[in-house]
């Protein structure tokens, strides 16, 4: 039996070798059968030393540590469904080796003594935990926050996440002020008058299922808005959780313009669609019920309305989940994040529309990518970047498999799949419609900055 | 009882009528045609005794929970009536904790209504014993409402194959426009929507529907016409400029109606606005089916209360 075994970045560093394996490396556009040979948390060249740990490692897949832009660690505030002691678990068993803490905590990180709490709390955790900071005081749109202690704090980004700068005059200025210092206003795009009383993405199913629809148009108003701001301000504006196909294009038109603009796209938006909130439980590149509006046998009693599929932005409609995957694909989207929003029961055993939104992401984003893979919808290594290399580069982290970098890498199994089953997951909290189904791609190993954090039995033995 | 539609029949719930096919809509009606002239005659079947039905209304409601109570009582079920709405019994308490508890206490069907699309999809699944029958939820659906609609319009009709019904008004939010929808056509009418375009719109598509927002081209060749109730408070909003613009564009008088097929047939599932979706005028005209609409609400919730009585026994 396969023992799981989580560690930490305080443990001492790795020293393994693995022979056989699969290195890619997106950065480098490496994609070689080596031996990896890993002494004191650093990469080495050649032969594996006599008398370290050699495994063989034939038919596994070692990678860059994925990296999560968008984690919702819940703390301080919400513990009950997660910490950071969960939170990095779920991250280490998913792959991930550093994720950004989201500032829509309780109380809100908008204060650099509150950031080094929280940093200094995660020096024990599973994955290296970075601080996207609250934009405004109180996440309430009206004061910015100090950008620059909260940089020196440790910062990477600041966001109102849960919902955008609503006032353009104040995007505008944390725009403006963030230039000084070189970091992105993370924009959760949502137009809020447009987007009120939405529980869905508008369009056929929500027509069909009586919910209130959450036209496209909140995407693109907030995107295009945010455009013309950071090409005046000269702001890096970062796109988070993008969710229609209609704020692609004017994003490729800035960027071609020479605005400077990143943006991420999460695995639920890819994969899931708005069908699921009707009970299907295809992903978007697979032929599913495609309930009919109107016509057809119902829905589905065991998964229609299921609350845990409520999430903002709205899951996408098909024609959008492709868009952006397609846009992942030609590097438009710079990243894929998680948006990883753990709920307890309570508050998604209820109707719909009181449903808290989010769902957990950590966990299955490398599965989804790598079904959207074997689907041929996305190259292998263009996944990796996605997930690794390219979002670390966005806040300042090396990711690198070659000799004499420090080791921050997963090692996963792409030939088996897996069952995600309340009791595989790592989180707190199960929010995640695809409880039940078989997501392919086995972690098998975890490496954060040369500590191993997660071990399927690879380089242990029990 | 005739017993063709037990056959057909094999479902648990009554979430929606989207589940059925026809012929187990036709089934539903066939058998609600057989309980109406039972009962008018005091030969009703006691179907449901020992037992025990419990009403649980989260919104306000006067016609659907009184047929629902009397259809069952006279089937000789046991009623408890949980009057949620605008007391204290679901404070504090969820959803799925007060149906279970109310399973646990030996009921065996929940007829529930809740201001919230989907929840009897939530409670469908989160009992074990007792069968949920959808009375209205959200701007989801509102099945038997849509039965007792399709029973009244094939009577008046003799069937409703190739007929053309209009409904008219605020669609989008109206769980009635949409379960109806889905049995008229169903059971083979085409029908077509019209009001104002954020009202109509969202159906442009759906199988059987046409959108057509001006009522006078909608209404030519009608064979029955539909009137929503307008909700006062979102005509003032989302859908259109003014109440007054509504009544003036859409309100039905028996003018419009001159559009329509000679003696087409006008429905309302009530309580009408009065000079606001409809003309006062019109719901004393011997065209109207609105009384009638009324008197099929009980016969017709017989019989779902029936067939689920039957199929409960087989699980």
């Amino acid at each position: 039996m396969v023992i799981d075994r989580f560690g930490s970045l305080a443990d001492p560093p790795a020293t393994f070798a693995l022979t056989g394996v699969r290195v890619i490396d997106p950065s480098t556009n490496t994609d070689v059968v080596r031996d990896l040979v890993v002494a004191d948390g650093v990469i080495r060249n050649g032969d594996a030393p006599s008398g370290i740990p050699r495994i063989d490692a034939a038919g596994l897949v070692a990678a860059p540590g994925l990296c999560d832009l968008h984690t919702h660690l819940r703390t301080p505030g919400d513990e009950g469904a997660e910490t950071i002691a969960s939170g990095t678990r779920a991250a280490a068993h998913g792959g991930f080796t550093t994720v950004c803490a989201m500032p829509n905590t309780d109380p809100p990180l908008d204060d650099a003594l509150r950031v080094r709490g929280l940093l200094a709390e995660a020096a024990h955790a599973a994955a290296r935990v970075r601080v996207v900071a609250a934009a405004t005081r109180g996440r309430a749109g009206e004061q910015l926050t100090d950008h620059g202690a909260l940089a020196a704090a440790g910062a990477i980004g600041f966001s109102d996440d849960g919902v955008a700068v609503a006032p353009a005059a104040v995007a505008r200025q944390a725009l403006a002020y963030l230039a000084s210092l070189g970091l992105p206003l993370v924009e959760h795009a949502e137009e809020p008058d447009l987007a009120a009383g939405g529980l869905m993405r508008g369009g056929p199913t929500a027509t069909r299922l009586g919910l209130g629809g959450w036209p496209a148009s909140a995407e693109l108003a907030i995107v295009e808005r945010d455009l013309a701001l950071a090409a005046e301000t000269g702001g890096w504006i970062h796109f988070t959780h993008l969710a229609t196909a209609a704020g692609l294009e004017p994003i490729r038109r800035a960027r071609a313009s020479g605005t400077r603009v990143t943006c991420d796209v999460t695995p639920h938006h890819l994969a899931l669609t708005d069908a699921w909130v009707a009970g299907d439980r295809h992903f978007a590149w697979e032929n599913g019920h495609d309930p009919e509006p109107g016509a057809s046998a119902g829905l589905d009693p065991a998964f229609a309305y299921d609350g845990v599929c409520r999430v903002n932005p709205p899951l996408p409609t098909r024609d959008d989940a492709m868009a952006l995957l397609a846009a992942v694909a030609d590097g438009t989207v710079d990243a894929i994040a998680t948006d990883h929003a753990p709920h307890p029961p309570e508050r998604k055993a209820v109707p719909f529309a009181e449903a808290a939104p989010g769902l957990i992401g950590l966990e299955t984003a490398l599965g989804i990518g790598l079904a959207a893979v074997a689907a041929g919808h996305l190259e292998l290594s263009t996944l990796l970047a996605a997930l690794s290399t390219r979002p670390a580069a966005l806040i300042g982290e090396a990711r690198s498999m070659a000799a004499g970098s420090n080791a921050d890498l997963v090692v996963f199994d792409p030939q088996r799949s897996w069952r995600v089953e309340r009791a595989a997951l790592a989180s707190r909290s199960a929010n995640t419609p695809l409880v039940g189904m078989d997501l392919p791609g086995v972690v098998r190993l975890t490496v954060a900055a040369g500590r191993i954090t997660y071990d399927a039995g690879l380089i242990g033995s029990e | 009882m005739t017993a063709t539609w037990i056959s057909t029949w094999t479902r648990r719930h009554l979430l929606d009528v989207d589940e059925l096919s026809r012929a187990e809509l036709e089934a539903v009606l066939d058998l609600g045609v057989e309980l109406r002239g039972r009962r008018a005659a005091r030969e009703l079947p006691d179907s449901l005794r020992g037992l025990a039905v419990g009403l649980a209304f989260y919104e306000p409601s006067t016609r659907t929970r009184v047929s629902f109570e009397l259809a069952a009582r006279e089937l000789g079920a046991t009623v408890t009536d949980l009057s949620v709405a605008g007391s204290s019994v679901a404070k504090g308490e969820s959803l799925i904790d007060t149906l279970r508890t109310l399973e646990r206490t030996g009921v065996r069907m929940v007829v529930l209504r809740h201001a919230a699309s989907g929840a009897p999809y939530l409670a469908a699944r989160s009992l074990e014993r007792a069968a949920i029958l959808n009375a209205g939820d959200g701007t989801h659906a509102h099945p038997t409402q849509a039965l007792l609609d399709a029973l009244t319009l094939r009577e008046a009709l003799g069937s409703l194959e190739g007929a053309r019904v209009v409904i008219v008004g605020d669609a989008a939010h109206s769980r009635v426009a949409r379960s109806d929808l889905h049995a008229l056509v169903r059971l083979g009418a085409s029908v077509v929507l019209s009001g104002p375009p954020a009202w109509v719109n969202p159906f442009a598509g759906w199988p059987g529907v046409s959108v057509v927002t001006d009522l006078a081209t909608a209404l030519s060749g009608a064979d029955a016409v539909v009137a929503l109730r307008v909700q006062r408070e979102r005509a003032a909003g989302s859908g259109v400029p003014s109440l007054g613009e509504y009544v003036s564009r859409w309100g039905l008088t028996a003018e419009k109606l001159e559009r329509a097929c000679p003696g087409a047939w006008l429905m309302h599932p009530g309580p009408a606005n009065e000079g606001v979706e409809i003309a006062a005028e019109l719901s004393t005209d011997p065209r109207s089916l609105i009384g009638r609409q009324v008197e099929n609400g009980v016969p017709i919730r017989m019989a779902v209360l029936s067939l689920l009585a039957v199929e409960m026994d087989r699980w």
